[in-house]
């Protein structure tokens, strides 16, 4: 075993160790505090661990999986036919799940620390819960990144779908919670089915499950290309489930009744963006079917438009933060679509940082604030100076702002769908981009700057105003004076976090914005594209445009949003309705699997039930019948017997006779 | 007397109990109609004993004979019982065996 993947390892195991700790020892789990430290201790090994595994392997972000040195098995699991065992666990620390391991020990250690201030006021039980469940979240997510072969990858794949559903039902007893982790589980579910069968397809026609020996198969072209479509699109149905695109991205604005912490590590820095890592681990694989590849292009510019329109209606600020990640994820599938794969994975982590940033960020001004409604907030500038830094930080990375992180690797996926050919998703991405700086400035403008919202002003007005309005313009949740000026940055334990990504959106941006791209590794199979000279001045004027937009409408008020509002009416009215898909999922919900459980339900009741019905009727009925024969006279039975006897005597001396 | 003529009267005083057992109302009545079925057995046995000269037939009457005295004694205790708990012995009356 190599140093890299003893380290690997090592990052892997201790939030596993974590979760058993926590999972068994049940008074620790119960202490609350203790048990979040316990965790937060075992993350932070994780992330050194994982930091020391990158530091020690090649650099290079790309795909080196070919090099045996990277792939460790562990434990042969189920052994093949020949030599080479049929499913095994291991661990794979190559130029790919490096930088994504760094990631999600990252996030998942600044998130548990996070959580700790978020979750203040959660009964002691219910944080021990929290922090078994964040140490079983990081440890299957880091097995599904450090995943050799197909078999693991499923497993953890569940296992993060698992964690997602009950940390979405954190607070089980809110019934929306508990609707949106079911509908999660349901819709991620139902495209994990595509991927077992893609799975399965692609074992039955290589007979292997293991990434290194089918990319090996894949470039001496010995996988039949018979039906590889069929394989191919059931993998891509998985991550379509997993990374919330179109159309099943209904599940993910849903998530975000879960705590906000938990929405910002797996519903937008690490779980939804398995998918994309998927996709991006099997390129090879997707290469050789290029209609596959043209759909998922598709599918990712529309999804990543339709979000963005969505997200400029929304007031829920976690839903904004939702509806602009499945965009994200929209342009990191469209990139991957256009056969460049590794400028989708670019953007994948340069997005799990500021998206965590700002999610973190808007978990700050909801702590402070309680409430996610954008109308609730306004003017918060004053009272939360450093949220609203990192927020702005992180609002230009996704801007695509040069300096901050999301430019370069934004660019990037803009370049890559140009140069595949996809001119038309390619305008989709630019309109996205254009939407993503105007909704998520318009965020900026109505929670930091703008009026003081009503609520806060009726709570701060002198007491004879509330006196004489107390009836008729009761505020939505009681706000007292105290609350209002009680509205304050977090503490140091949430701050922190927040800086520390903020730096690091900061810190990429910068580098990536003078170094330009990633150095590819040799290895790299795709292309290197060009991109015209006219892309970053288009990009950058796009973003800017958005934000100016954005600025002219909700600060300077130069636009009046209801008359933008009026103008745009009908995309106004379906964005509201979510664009129907929800409806339509509903009707075919209602229709297919409601009119089939009907009538499955008549089957049960009339002809199943029925036939016992009658068997156990008639069975009474005999019952009946036959009761009457035992009289209770002691002489009827004698009688029975004599002539039982005399029956079986003219019956034998018949039999006799006839012999 | 050939042995035939002996089979002949137990198979009818048999009959003559049977007869007795069903139809007799009386609760002795029916312990006395056993009493007759049982001697019925008994003169079968030592008929069989006699024409086959077999001491085995005589010996197992003895046993019968001591049986059905104790189940004698042990039938009229039971109609003693349940004259003093139901005031009667009249047969159609005692239908608690009823289903």
């Amino acid at each position: 075993m190599t140093d890299v993947a003893v380290h690997a390892l090592i990052a892997l195991l201790l939030p596993a160790f974590s979760f058993l700790v926590l999972a068994v020892v049940a008074p620790l789990r119960r202490a609350g505090k203790p048990a979040a430290w316990f965790s937060i201790l075992c993350a932070a090994g994780s992330l050194l661990a994982a930091v020391i595994a990158f530091t020690h392997g090649p650099h290079e972000i790309g795909r080196t999986l070919a090099e045996p040195s990277s792939e460790t098995v562990l434990w042969t699991w189920l052994p093949g036919m020949t030599d080479i065992p049929l499913a095994s666990i291991g661990i794979v620390a190559d130029g790919d799940s490096k930088p994504m391991l760094i990631l999600v020990a990252l996030v998942a250690f600044l998130v548990q620390l996070y959580s700790i201030g978020y979750l203040s006021d959660e009964p002691r039980r219910g944080l021990g819960r929290y922090y078994a469940y964040q140490s079983l979240f990081a440890f299957s997510m880091m097995g599904l990144v450090l995943a050799p072969n197909f078999l693991q990858l499923f497993i953890c794949w569940e296992l993060v779908g698992l964690c997602s559903y009950l940390l979405i039902g954190f607070w089980y007893w809110k019934p929306e919670a508990a609707q949106a982790a079911l509908k999660a589980f349901w819709v991620t579910k139902a495209g994990d089915v595509g991927l077992l069968i893609g799975i399965v397809l692609l074992w039955r026609q290589t007979g292997t499950f293991d990434f290194a020996t089918l990319e090996m198969m894949a470039k001496s072209s010995a996988i039949p290309m018979a039906g590889l479509s069929l394989a191919t699109f059931g993998i891509y149905l998985g991550a379509m489930g997993k990374s919330a695109q179109f159309p099943f991205h209904i599940w993910l604005p849903d998530a975000m009744e879960g705590p906000t912490p938990v929405s910002a590590l797996i519903h937008a820095a690490t779980m939804v963006t398995a998918g994309v890592y998927l996709l991006h681990r099997t390129s090879w694989l997707f290469a050789l079917t290029p209609d596959v590849l043209s759909v998922i292009a598709w599918i990712g510019a529309l999804t990543a438009l339709m979000a963005a329109v969505l997200a400029c209606v929304q007031e829920d600020i976690k839903r904004v933060l939702a509806y602009s990640t499945v965009s994200q994820l929209g342009y990191m599938m469209t990139a991957i679509g256009a056969g460049f794969s590794g400028a989708g994975f670019f953007h994948l982590l340069t997005h799990g940082v500021f998206k965590a940033l700002l999610f973190l960020g808007a978990g700050a001004i909801i702590h402070a604030v309680h409430s996610n409604d954008l109308a609730q907030m306004g003017r918060l500038a004053r009272r939360m100076p450093q949220t609203m830094i990192v927020f702005v930080i992180g609002t230009l990375s996704l801007a695509g702002i040069p300096l901050f992180g999301g430019f370069a690797s934004k660019e990037e996926i803009l370049g890559a769908v140009l140069a595949g050919g996809y001119v038309v998703p390619f305008a989709m991405l630019l309109i996205a981009a254009f939407l993503t700086a105007f909704y998520m400035f318009r965020v900026i403008f109505l929670a930091f700057f703008g009026a003081t919202p009503e609520r806060d002003a009726q709570a701060l007005a002198p007491p004879v105003t509330t006196e004489h309005g107390g009836g008729a313009h009761a505020a939505p949740h009681d706000v007292t004076v105290a609350d209002v000026l009680h509205m304050h940055d977090p503490p140091f334990i949430m701050a922190a976090p927040l800086w520390i990504l903020a730096l690091l959106s900061m810190v990429v941006g910068v580098y990536f914005t003078f170094e330009g791209r990633l150095e590819a590794a040799p290895t790299l199979a795709e292309a290197e594209f060009t991109s015209p000279a006219w892309l970053t001045p288009v990009a950058v004027l796009v973003a800017v445009a958005g934000i100016t937009t954005s600025w002219l409408m909700y600060q300077r008020r130069a636009i009046d949003p209801e008359r933008v509002a009026g103008a745009l009416a009908p995309i106004r009215r379906a964005a509201l309705a979510r664009f129907w898909i929800d409806d339509v999922f509903e009707g075919v919900f209602n229709v297919a699997v409601l009119g089939f459980s009907r009538v499955v339900g008549w089957i049960d009741r009339y002809i199943v039930d029925g036939v016992l019905n009658v068997v156990s009727a008639e069975t009474l009925e005999t019952g009946d019948v036959l009761r009457k024969l035992q009289t209770g006279y002691a002489q009827d039975y004698v009688y029975g017997i004599a002539v039982g006897l005399l029956a079986l005597i003219i019956w034998m001396g018949l039999l006799g006779s006839s012999n | 007397m050939p042995l035939q003529a002996f089979l002949i009267l137990a198979a009818v005083l048999f009959s003559i109990g049977l007869f007795g057992v069903i139809t007799r109302r009386n609760t002795i009545g029916i312990l006395l109609g056993i009493e007759l079925m049982l001697n019925a057995v008994n003169i079968n046995l030592i008929a069989f004993a006699r024409f086959r000269g077999d001491i085995v037939g005589m010996i197992f009457s003895v046993f019968t004979i001591c049986i059905t005295v104790s189940e004698a004694a042990l039938g009229l205790a039971i109609v003693i019982l349940l004259f003093r708990i139901r005031r009667t012995v009249i047969a159609d009356h005692l239908d608690l065996l009823k289903g």
